[in-house]
C-alpha cells in the first residue's frame, strides 16, 4: 500500500461526491434526497481541507471555507427539515411524486 | 506498513462503506445512522490531517445536529421500521452508470494533473490563531463573510419557524 496523500484524498472526496449523486438520483424520499445532499457537501469540505494541507499549506483558506460550509449547510437542513414538515402536513406523504401539484 | 497509514486506510473504508449503505439501505433509519457513521469518518480524516478544529467542528455540527435533526424527522414522518419500496432497475442502473461514469472522468483529470508540492512550512493552526484571522478585518481576514453567515443563521431560524408554523384556520 501507498503512503497515503493528497490523491488519496481527493479520491475520497469525488468517490463520496458520485456515491452522493448516485443516492440523489435513485431515492425519491425527501429526507434520503437530503442524506444525499449532506454527502454531496462533506466530499467538498474534505477536498478543501485536503487542498489546504497538501498544497497551500501556508494559507488557512480551505479551513474557513470549510466552517463556512458547514454553517450553510446546517442553515440548509434545517430550513430543508421545516419545509419536509410542512410538506407532510399538508400532503401525508414525503415522496417527491406525491407533490406534483405545480406541474399539470 | 506504519500505524498511521493502516488509521488512514480503515478510516477511509468506514467513510465510503457506510456512506455506499446509507444510499442503498431500505430502512430509512438505518440510512440515518450510517450517514452518522460516515460523517464521524470524514471527523476522523480532518484529525488524521491535524485539522483539529475543522474536525470538532463537524462533530459538533453534522454528528450532533444535523444527524439528529434528521433522525428526529424520519421518526415525525415516517414509520421506520417499514422498509422504502426499492427503487426501479433501471433508474438504479442510469443513475450508478452516471456516477460510475462522473468518477472516471474525475479520476482520469486527477492522475493527469500534477499538483505543486510547497516546501514552506506550515501555518499556524492552533484555535487561537484560527479565531484571530476569523475576525480580522485586512487582507487575509474573514471578519465579513462571518458576518453574513451569522445573519445567515438568523434568517433561517425565523424562517423555519414561518414555514413549519401551523397556520391558523381563517374566520369565517
Amino acid at each position: 500500500m501507498m503512503e497515503p496523500g493528497l490523491y488519496h484524498m481527493l479520491f475520497i472526496g469525488a468517490a463520496l461526491f458520485f456515491i452522493g449523486i448516485f443516492g440523489f438520483l435513485t431515492r425519491r424520499n425527501l429526507i434520503t434526497m437530503l442524506m444525499s445532499l449532506e454527502l454531496v457537501l462533506n466530499s467538498v469540505c474534505l477536498n478543501f481541507i485536503a487542498f489546504n494541507k497538501y498544497v497551500w499549506t501556508d494559507k488557512l483558506d480551505g479551513l474557513f471555507f470549510t466552517v463556512f460550509i458547514i454553517a450553510i449547510a446546517a442553515a440548509e437542513a434545517a430550513v430543508a427539515i421545516a419545509i419536509i414538515i410542512h410538506l407532510y402536513r399538508s400532503h401525508g406523504s414525503i415522496d417527491v411524486s406525491s407533490a406534483e401539484d405545480l406541474k399539470y | 506498513m506504519k500505524g498511521e497509514t493502516l488509521v488512514f486506510y480503515l478510516l477511509a473504508a468506514l467513510t465510503l462503506v457506510s456512506a455506499a449503505m446509507a444510499v442503498t439501505t431500505r430502512r430509512i433509519f438505518r440510512a440515518a445512522v450510517y450517514l452518522l457513521t460516515s460523517l464521524i469518518g470524514v471527523a476522523g480524516l480532518y484529525f488524521w490531517m491535524r485539522f483539529e478544529f475543522a474536525a470538532a467542528v463537524q462533530i459538533v455540527v453534522y454528528a450532533g445536529g444535523i444527524a439528529v435533526l434528521i433522525i428526529f424527522s424520519v421518526f415525525l414522518t415516517q414509520r421506520a421500521g417499514d422498509d422504502m419500496p426499492a427503487p426501479p432497475s433501471m433508474r438504479s442502473i442510469a443513475a450508478a452508470a452516471a456516477a460510475l461514469l462522473g468518477l472516471g472522468l474525475v479520476m482520469l483529470q486527477l492522475v493527469n494533473h500534477n499538483f505543486p508540492t510547497p516546501a514552506v512550512a506550515e501555518v499556524d493552526r492552533s484555535v487561537s490563531a484560527i479565531g484571530r484571522r476569523m475576525l480580522a478585518t485586512g487582507d487575509d481576514g474573514f471578519a465579513l463573510p462571518f458576518e453574513v453567515v451569522s445573519l445567515l443563521l438568523l434568517a433561517a431560524m425565523i424562517g423555519c419557524i414561518v414555514i413549519a408554523m401551523r397556520s391558523k384556520p381563517s374566520q369565517p
